[in-house]
């Protein structure tokens, strides 16, 4: 039978505290929608489970040199944010499509982040906007690049002493158009079969491609940047040719380890990444303000 | 055993249990509240049969920890009922409208829609659907379902 004791710290301090205290007996916890079916499914579930969900002040999305959202924040919030939509539309876009709206209400960006799954909806968007992670642990904290965050498939960089309290984006960020596309066989209550984010600037004359960012989810154990196709875009003219061959390196082994699973056979995954890398570059040019 | 004491609001009264810090709010709605009309369908957040409305929000009450239910308010289905028993204008319209077959979703549906209407008494279709998609129906379809909650909707 399982059976484990359930903590409900007021404080940062208190989370942390309480970490400290039970080490690997602990896990955490915030909105519990992976975290509720994990300790269900388990024989090995926690000993105890330490709640952040009234660590209201970890719950906010600011602009303010950069960027910053607080990890407790939710999917439904991102979803109902005017800044969000208008400058940081990757994000938008996955935070609307993740599960439903129960599911958003109490899902948190933080703990989508900390499962780790490989098709974790906000990843990609996250990874193409520049994001850090923040880090609080007894020693104080520290700020981790997202591309550096992901250690393989459920895990991550994350001590177990430490809480993930915020995401810093880089205000450049806002010059950039950005989009994701969940590529799914319903329209909702599902994971993608692939994703695909792209962030795109342009020069003035919207002719030739400034940067170019492009992150992959359920494409390798992780999600991950296709940084030779960015690499590829930088400098070159913005046209159909030029945004094609950008999708068939991400989509090539030299960027990815795409595979066939359960749910959908690898040439199929591929093929999707070919379209959908055009598809959503254009779209965030569109989305993009004046360079 | 580690049991919690938790005290809420249930339905518009003040609550108290004490129950295992391991049960969802669920499970304490049907196990110690008795009351039964949130399901467990799937129990992992997908089918949308246990939604009940917490502060406001819809949430499934299949992955809500009892623990934090403290000092939250909390509406069910069989909240939302009038006076002596009256229904509520969703139940009526989900009647006349055929969108109940075998009823094992229809209190989820109803508690998604109501957070819905509580919020935008005038939504758009696109707002309905979106609302009721963490809501699965496998009888009867989503047109009259979507139908009766438009139909609520202009009752109001």
């Amino acid at each position: 039978m399982i059976d484990y004791d359930y903590k409900i710290p007021t404080s940062l301090r208190e989370a942390i505290g309480l970490l400290k205290e039970y080490g690997n007996n602990a896990a955490l916890i915030a909105g519990g929608t992976d975290v509720m079916v994990k300790v269900r499914n388990t024989r090995n579930a926690p000993g105890v489970l330490i709640s952040l969900r009234r660590l209201n002040d970890l719950r906010y999305i600011q602009k303010k040199h950069g960027y910053h959202i607080g990890a407790l924040t939710t999917h439904r919030m991102l979803e109902q944010s005017d800044l969000v939509k208008s400058e940081l539309s990757a994000l938008h876009d996955a935070a609307s499509r993740l599960g439903s709206v129960q599911i958003r209400n109490v899902a948190t960006l933080g703990g989508n982040i900390c499962n780790a799954a490989p098709s974790a909806d906000t990843a990609g968007p996250l990874l193409v906007l520049g994001a850090t992670a923040v880090l609080e642990g007894p020693k104080g904290r520290r700020s981790v690049p997202l591309t550096e965050f992901f250690t393989g498939t459920y895990q991550t960089v994350r001590q177990p002493d430490e809480v993930l309290v915020e995401f810093n984006i880089p205000e450049e960020m806002g010059r950039f158009g950005s989009a994701y596309w969940k590529h799914t066989r319903r329209k909702a209550m599902e994971l993608p079969l692939i994703g695909i984010a792209v962030a795109m600037r342009l020069s003035e004359d919207r002719g030739k491609i400034l940067d170019a960012r492009i992150a992959l989810s359920v494409a390798a154990p992780t999600p991950i940047r296709a940084s030779l196709a960015e690499e590829f875009l930088k400098g070159k003219p913005f046209n159909d040719e030029v945004l094609q061959e950008a999708g068939r390196i991400a989509s090539s082994k030299d960027c990815c380890s795409i595979r066939t699973s359960l749910r959908c056979e690898a040439w199929y995954r591929e093929e999707m990444v070919r379209v959908f890398v055009p598809r959503m570059a254009k779209l965030a040019v569109e989305r993009s303000k004046n360079p | 055993m580690k049991k919690v004491s938790v005290s809420f609001t249930l339905n518009g009264d003040p609550v108290t249990a004490e129950v295992p810090a391991t049960w969802s709010l669920l499970k304490t709605l049907r196990e110690t509240f008795e009351l039964t009309g949130a399901k467990e369908g799937c129990g992992v957040g997908e089918c949308g049969c246990c939604t009940v409305i917490v502060d406001g929000d819809a949430v499934n009450s299949c992955l809500y920890p009892i623990p934090e239910i403290e000092g939250r308010s909390v509406t069910t289905v069989e909240g939302i009922v009038g006076k002596e028993g009256a229904m509520h204008p969703l139940q009526t319209a989900f009647l006349e409208n055929n969108a109940v077959q075998c009823g094992f979703c229809t209190s989820g549906m109803i508690m998604s829609a109501k957070a819905l209407l509580d919020k935008n008494p005038d939504p758009k279709e696109e707002d309905i659907r979106a609302s009721i998609a963490g809501n699965f129906c496998r009888c009867t379809g989503y047109v009259q379902i979507v139908e009766a909650i438009q139909m609520a909707a202009k009752k109001k």
